[in-house]
């Protein structure tokens, strides 16, 4: 998909709505021999990968699961016994190990805690500019994403994340994101504004918005 | 209305009945009439009314009128609040008139108020009621969100007029967001 991400951020900063585009995580499994040769450590309570990349484990990949029993933050039942993921792996006896990693993935408290940065953040560059009257953010870039963010005059920012491929027709997607958000958010009765958006019809309304975006690739208002 | 037939992928504005909307208003203020004491009660409660329904028409608006920038003067205020607002929602433009010195107050003058078709205030009521207080308060709700405080009140009332008093107040900085000031 083109459109990975869809965030709507609160006048506060706060994240009132997030949307994802389906990423096919599937995890790597794998059977290993002692000693392991990929550096785990615990990282938010998350058994993580920081060095030794191969064979489609990346770095920040996590371990999911351990001879096929899931891992629960940092812990397996081992040998009928619940142990520390990182005690099992350096026990010489507990080899052949067949683990299974998982790509990294955003929580919603992640997202929360993202959004809030991206606010201060947009505040910032607005503050920092050398010239008059400048924006916030409207397009930052990496050589993996592309990031668009469209802040209304109420002060309602609408964020895009999609692919570097994703290069025309955004502001008419924004502007489109923006119609909805007017049409089932603020038109919800039951909606109080600056909370977050429950609204299944809101929900469907972007999901065809951005199914429509993926296959024209261009959006005409 | 009628239940949408398609889903609407694309969403333009749409158009119900004056009439359906100036008779649901007038029900509105009959009910209120019965339940609150006093027309003054009656009026702040439409004020009120307005006020949260001015909240989520100003992006409302904003989402349809792309051309609409931040204003940085009262004169934009009432022309896209005369040209576009009052046409969008309420099929009739409003004339701006009676400025003053200072140029932070002016008048909206609908001359065929939409609200008060077919619609007679009883002479008891009629030198307390302000029959389209909702305008003042969606009108003040409005530019709220747009950072500036306003007062709105009903100068003039007539069965078919209304002349609508805009005061600036301030602008709300606390609330105007990072890029626009």
């Amino acid at each position: 998909m083109l459109i990975q991400h869809v965030f709507i951020i609160n006048r506060a900063g706060s994240l009132i709505y997030d949307w994802d585009g389906k990423v096919d995580s599937t995890g790597v499994e794998k059977t290993f021999s002692y000693p392991l040769d990929i550096v785990l450590d615990i990282i938010d309570q998350k058994v993580t990968v920081v060095f030794g990349e191969r064979d489609g484990i990346g770095l920040r990949y996590t371990v999911s699961a351990i001879n096929g029993i899931p891992v629960q933050a940092c812990k397996v039942i081992f040998g009928g016994v619940e142990k520390m993921v990182l005690d099992v792996i350096q026990e010489e006896a507990s080899y052949p190990l067949s683990i299974r990693f998982q790509a990294p993935t955003i929580t919603t408290n992640e997202k929360i805690i993202l959004s809030s940065t991206f606010h201060s953040l947009y505040t910032i560059a607005a503050q920092l500019s050398p010239a008059l009257k400048s924006s916030g953010i409207e397009v930052l870039t990496t050589n993996h994403f592309k990031l668009y963010c469209y802040q209304s005059t109420t002060g309602v920012k609408f964020v895009v994340v999609g692919s570097l491929s994703l290069s025309s027709g955004v502001d008419g997607l924004l502007r489109r994101i923006y119609e909805l958000y007017a049409d089932f958010a603020l038109k919800n009765p039951f909606y109080s504004i600056d909370m977050p958006i429950r609204c299944q019809r809101f929900d469907d309304a972007i999901r065809c918005l951005i199914e429509r975006q993926d296959k024209f690739s261009m959006l005409t208002i | 209305m009628s239940k949408q037939t398609k889903f609407p992928m694309g969403i333009d504005s749409k158009k119900i009945s004056g009439e359906l909307f100036t008779l649901t208003y007038g029900a509105l203020v009959a009910e209120l009439l019965r339940d609150l004491e006093s027309p003054l009660a009656v009026n702040r409660q439409l004020d009120k009314m307005g006020y949260n329904i001015g909240l989520r028409l100003a992006d409302d608006l904003l989402a349809k009128n792309s051309q609409i920038q931040r204003c940085t003067d009262m004169h934009q205020v009432a022309d896209v609040l005369a040209k576009v607002a009052l046409r969008s929602y309420l099929g009739v433009t409003a004339q701006v008139s009676n400025w003053n010195a200072r140029n932070d107050e002016f008048s909206l003058v609908l001359e065929s108020n939409p609200l008060a078709e077919f619609v007679e205030v009883p002479p008891e009521l009629a030198q307390d009621l302000r029959y389209s207080q909702i305008l003042c308060g969606a009108i003040r709700g409005a530019l709220e969100m747009m950072h500036m405080e306003v007062q709105t009140f009903i100068l003039q009332e007539h069965s078919q007029s209304v002349e609508i008093r805009v005061k600036f107040i301030r602008i709300l900085e606390e609330s105007v967001p990072p890029g626009d000031d």
